[in-house]
C-alpha cells in the first residue's frame, strides 16, 4: 500500500475543560474517498477545522506526503491544497456568488486588478460541471440553504484541491442534487484526490467511500474499507451501547390538547404550519438544516411575529410576538444556541437558573439572595448539575451541564408546555440519557413536549408523533408505531408523495 | 429535473435585478436628493447657485469629504472611527509648527509629513484593535481624547495665525483651477483613488467580504487583523491630509480644530449609504453624503430657516437615511427569500 497523503496521528485538542479531540489518527490516501462517521459531539467538526487550519491541535502531528504541515490559518491550508466544504455555509451575503466563490483568489488582469468578466464566466462553469443555474451574479443574501452549499461545493472544486473534506454537504440538498455532488466528488477522487466525507446517512457513505473511521467521544474507534463494514457494526462502534437503551421513553397518557398552532405563516420562511401537541405527548419537530423548525418554535413561543395564523395554549389564544404571555400561558423555550440564546454567560449558576422567575422570587421587586439561591439549589440537584459553586459564571461549566441549568430555568416556571430545540445537541451521551429520562418524566407528569431535533435516533426513541418539516411546510405527521429513518428522510427531502 | 434545473436560474436572475437598481437607488437618491435641495434653494433665492457660493459649498464640503471616504472604508470592515477630529486636530496644529520651525518646506512635504503623522495614528488605533480585540468603538473613543489631549499639552494654548503660515500654502487653500477649489481637486483624487482600489483589488475586495461576515472572512483565509490594521491606517492618513487642507483653508490653528467632527464624518457615512454593519455601500455615496451635509447647512439660512434648525435638520436626514435603508433591505430580503417559498 502506497504511504498516506495526508495523516493525523496522536491528534489531541482541548476547549477549556472540554477535552474535544482525544489521541485521534486518520489516514487518507490519495484517489480513495474516506468517510468519518460518529454521532454529533464526537469529534468529527474539530477534526475538520483542524484540517481547515482554524484550530491548531494541542498535541500530534498533522503530515501532507510525509511531511510535517503546520497549518497557521485556513490560507496555509488552501495553500497546502486543502479544500473544506463545512456544514453551516459561510458565505458573505453583501457580495455576489461569484465573489464568494473567487474571494482572496480572484482572476486578475493588468495592474493586478480583479477580473471580473472573467470571474464571472469560472463561476458560470463551474456551475455548469455541477449542473445547477445560479447566477453569479446575484448577491448570496437569500440564497436557499441548498443553494449556498452548491455555492460552497463550487468554492472546493475551483481550488483543484489535493484533499476535499466535506462535512456534512448532503444535509440540505434534495436527491438530484446530492447525485451530482457525488458525480464530482468521484471525479475529483478519480483524478487523484484524496475525499474526506462526513455524513449521518449510510446509503451515501457506502455509495460513496472505500474507507470508514468511526470516532466517538473524540476518539477514534475504528477504520475499516467500507466492503468489511456493515450499517449495524457502525452503528454500534457510534453509539458504544445498545440503541434501544439510550432513549427511555415511559408509556403516558395522552390527554386534552395543550398547544395548538393553527395555519402558522412567516413569508419565505415557514407557510401554513399546523399541529396540536396534549398533555403528556412528545411530538418530535424534525426536518432538514433550514427547513423551518427552529424558526416555527420561536414563533410560537413570541420571540419572533408570524404573518398569519394563531396559536393556542389550552384553547386560550396567544398574542403574536409577546413572549410574556407566552411564559404566563405556561410556555417555555429552551432554545438551540444556549450560549447565545439560552444562558447570560457572564452571570452566575443560581443568578441563570432563575432569571424567568425573578418576579416570583422578589419581594416588591427586590431580589433577596436568599430565595434565588434555595431556588436555583433545589432545581441544580434534581437535574444533577455538576458544578463546583452556584455562584461561578456558568460559562465554566460543561457544555452538558450548561444544557441543564438551561433546563432548570424553564422546568422551575413549571411549564404546561416545553419547547426544546435540539436539547441534545454537543453533549455527552451520558447526560444525553439523562435529558431524555428528563423529557420522558415531564411528559409522564401531563406536560406538552414539543422537541425539535435533527438526530433521528433521539426523534425516533423519544417522540410519540414525528412532525416533518420540509421548505417551510409540514410535509408529514408519522405516529410512532410507523416512524422510521426512512420515513422521515423521505418526508423531509421532500420526496414523501413520490416514493 | 428540468424544473429543478430551471427554478434558481429564474429566481436569481429577478433577484440581481432587484438588487442592482436598489443599489443604484442608494447612491442615486442621494444625488437626487442633492439636485432637489439646490433646486429648491435657488428657486428661493438665485444668489445660492453664484460661482461664489458654489466655490464656497465645494470647499466647505472638501474636508467632511475626505474625512468620509477614510471612515467609509472603515465603516465597511464593520468598524467605525472616532478619532478622525482629533487626527485632524493634531496634523493641522503639526502643519502650523512645521512651517513654524521651517517656513521655506516645500507644500508636497508638508502634505506627506501630515499624512504620515495620521497614518502613524491610524496604525496606532488599527494595532490596539487587531491586538487587543477590543472593539473599534471603544478604542476609537478613547484615542479621541487622547489625541485630543496631546493636541493640548502640544499646543499649551497658544494659536498659530495665518501670518506664521507661508503664503504659497495660503493661497493652495483658496485657489481655483477652472473655478474649482484647489482643495476640492484633491478629494475628487482621494475620491477616485479609494474608489477604485475598493471596487477592483482583492484587498479592496476582502474589505467587503469582512464586513460583511467576520466570521466566514477567516474561514476564507483572509488576514482579517491585518485588513481592519490597514483600514484604521487609510482612514487616518486621510484625516492627517485632511488636517493639512485645514490648516491652508482657515490660516488660523489651535488645539481645537476639527473637535466634534467625527459626528458629522460618521453622518455623512451613513447618509451615504453606507451600512453602519458593514459590507455594502460605498466610498463614492460617503463623499456624497458630505456634500448633501454641508450643503444642507448652507441651504437652510437661505430657505429662511432658522440656524437653530440645522442640527434637528440633519438628524431627520441621518433617520430618514436608516428607514430607507432598513426598508429597501428588508424589501430586497422579503423578496428574495418568497421568490423561494412559493415555488
Amino acid at each position: 500500500m502506497p504511504p498516506p497523503l495526508l495523516a493525523l496521528s496522536g491528534v489531541s485538542k482541548s476547549f477549556g475543560a472540554v477535552a474535544a479531540l482525544r489521541d485521534v489518527r486518520l489516514e487518507l490516501y490519495a484517489g480513495e474517498a474516506h468517510a468519518l462517521i460518529g454521532e454529533n459531539g464526537a469529534g468529527k467538526s474539530t477534526l475538520v477545522k483542524i484540517l481547515a487550519g482554524v484550530h491548531a491541535p494541542d498535541e500530534g502531528t498533522v503530515t501532507l506526503d510525509g511531511r510535517p504541515l503546520v497549518l497557521r490559518g485556513p490560507a496555509d491550508a488552501r495553500d497546502a491544497g486543502i479544500a473544506v466544504i463545512y456544514q453551516e455555509p459561510t458565505l458573505f451575503p453583501d457580495l455576489s456568488v461569484a465573489e464568494n466563490i473567487f474571494m482572496g483568489r480572484q482572476p486578475l488582469r493588468g495592474l493586478r486588478r480583479v477580473d471580473r468578466a472573467r470571474m464571472r464566466a469560472m463561476a458560470a462553469e463551474l456551475f455548469e460541471r455541477l449542473g445547477v443555474r445560479l447566477d453569479p451574479d446575484r448577491p448570496a443574501r437569500g440564497l436557499s440553504i441548498a443553494d449556498q452549499q452548491l455555492v460552497e461545493i463550487a468554492k472546493a472544486i475551483s481550488l483543484d484541491a489535493r484533499v476535499l473534506v466535506m462535512d456534512e454537504p448532503t444535509a440540505a440538498l434534495s436527491g438530484v442534487e446530492v447525485d451530482r455532488l457525488f458525480a464530482v466528488a468521484r471525479s475529483v477522487r478519480d483524478a487523484g484526490a484524496a475525499v474526506l466525507f462526513i455524513s449521518h446517512r449510510f446509503d451515501e457513505v457506502f455509495a460513496l467511500c472505500e474507507r470508514i473511521t468511526v470516532m466517538r467521544d473524540g476518539q477514534w474507534i475504528s477504520t475499516d474499507p467500507a466492503a468489511e463494514l456493515t450499517v449495524d457494526q457502525a452503528v454500534r462502534r457510534m453509539v458504544g451501547r445498545e440503541v434501544s437503551t439510550l432513549f427511555p421513553k415511559q408509556q403516558t397518557t395522552v390527554g386534552d390538547p395543550r398547544l395548538e398552532v393553527r395555519g402558522l405563516t412567516r413569508h419565505g420562511v415557514f407557510a401554513d404550519v399546523g399541529f396540536t401537541v396534549r398533555a403528556g405527548e412528545i411530538v418530535a419537530l424534525a426536518g432538514l438544516v433550514g427547513a423551518g423548525r427552529s424558526e416555527v418554535s420561536r414563533a410560537v413561543f413570541g420571540v419572533d411575529r408570524y404573518d398569519a395564523g394563531e396559536v393556542l395554549v389550552d384553547g386560550r389564544r396567544l398574542p403574536n410576538g409577546d413572549t410574556g404571555a407566552a411564559i404566563r400561558a405556561g410556555l417555555a423555550l429552551v432554545p438551540e444556541d444556549r450560549r447565545q440564546q439560552g444562558l447570560v454567560m457572564e452571570l452566575s449558576v443560581e443568578r441563570n437558573a432563575t432569571l424567568p422567575r425573578r418576579w416570583s422570587l422578589s419581594w416588591g421587586g427586590l431580589l433577596l439572595g436568599g430565595a434565588e439561591r434555595r431556588s436555583a439549589a433545589t432545581w441544580t440537584q434534581a437535574l444533577r448539575v455538576k458544578a463546583a459553586r452556584l455562584a461561578d459564571p456558568v460559562s465554566t461549566l460543561s457544555g452538558g451541564n450548561q444544557q441543564k441549568v438551561v433546563l432548570a430555568k424553564w422546568l422551575a416556571t413549571s411549564p404546561r408546555v416545553l419547547i426544546v430545540d435540539e436539547p441534545t445537541r454537543g453533549i455527552d451521551i451520558g447526560t444525553k440519557a439523562e435529558v431524555h429520562r428528563l423529557l420522558s418524566q415531564l411528559a409522564a407528569d401531563g406536560v406538552a413536549v414539543l422537541m425539535v431535533s435533527s438526530e433521528l435516533p433521539e426523534v425516533l426513541g423519544m417522540a410519540d408523533r414525528v412532525l416533518v418539516m420540509h421548505e417551510g411546510r409540514l410535509a408529514a405527521d408519522i405516529p410512532r408505531d410507523r416512524a422510521d429513518e426512512e420515513s422521515v428522510m423521505l418526508a423531509a427531502t421532500g420526496q414523501a408523495g413520490r416514493a | 429535473m428540468t424544473v429543478t434545473q430551471n427554478r434558481p436560474g429564474v429566481q436569481a436572475e429577478r433577484g440581481t435585478r432587484l438588487v442592482r437598481r436598489t443599489f443604484a437607488v442608494r447612491e442615486l437618491g442621494i444625488l437626487l436628493a442633492l439636485v432637489v435641495l439646490v433646486a429648491a434653494t435657488t428657486i428661493a433665492n438665485p444668489r445660492f447657485l453664484s460661482a461664489q457660493n458654489v466655490k464656497d459649498l465645494l470647499l466647505g464640503s472638501t474636508i467632511l469629504a475626505i474625512l468620509a471616504v477614510g471612515q467609509a472604508v472603515v465603516v465597511i470592515t464593520r468598524n467605525v472611527d472616532l478619532s478622525v477630529g482629533s487626527i485632524l486636530g493634531l496634523s493641522a496644529f503639526a502643519t502650523g509648527s512645521v512651517f513654524l520651525a521651517a517656513p521655506g518646506l516645500p507644500i508636497p512635504v508638508m502634505l506627506v509629513i501630515g499624512t504620515a503623522l495620521g497614518a502613524v495614528l491610524g496604525a496606532v488605533n488599527g494595532g490596539l484593535i487587531a491586538a487587543a480585540r477590543v472593539p473599534a468603538l471603544v478604542v476609537t473613543l478613547g484615542t479621541l481624547y487622547v489625541f485630543r489631549g496631546l493636541d493640548y499639552m502640544w499646543a499649551t494654548g497658544r494659536q498659530i495665525n495665518a501670518a506664521d503660515m507661508p503664503a504659497g500654502f495660503l493661497k493652495m487653500g483658496t485657489a481655483t483651477v477652472l473655478g474649482v477649489p484647489v482643495l476640492a481637486l484633491f478629494a475628487v483624487v482621494v475620491l477616485v483613488v479609494v474608489g477604485y482600489y475598493t471596487a477592483n483589488y482583492r484587498s479592496g475586495r476582502e474589505l467587503y467580504a469582512l464586513g460583511s461576515d467576520p466570521a466566514a472572512a477567516r474561514l476564507s483565509g483572509i488576514p482579517t487583523g491585518r485588513r481592519i490594521l490597514y483600514a484604521f491606517v487609510t482612514s487616518g492618513a486621510l484625516a492627517g491630509l485632511a488636517g493639512v487642507l485645514y490648516s491652508a483653508r482657515f490660516g488660523t490653528v489651535d488645539a481645537n480644530a476639527g473637535q466634534g467632527m467625527e459626528l458629522n464624518v460618521v453622518a455623512a457615512v451613513v447618509v451615504g449609504g453606507v451600512a453602519i454593519f458593514g459590507g455594502s455601500g460605498s466610498v463614492y455615496g460617503a463623499a456624497l453624503g458630505a456634500v448633501l451635509l454641508t450643503t444642507i447647512r448652507a441651504a437652510l439660512p437661505v430657505l429662511g430657516i432658522n440656524v437653530f434648525w440645522q442640527d434637528a435638520a440633519v438628524g431627520a436626514l441621518i433617520l430618514a437615511a436608516i428607514g430607507l435603508d432598513r426598508a429597501l433591505s428588508a424589501r430586497v430580503g422579503r423578496s428574495l427569500r418568497e421568490r423561494k417559498a412559493h415555488v
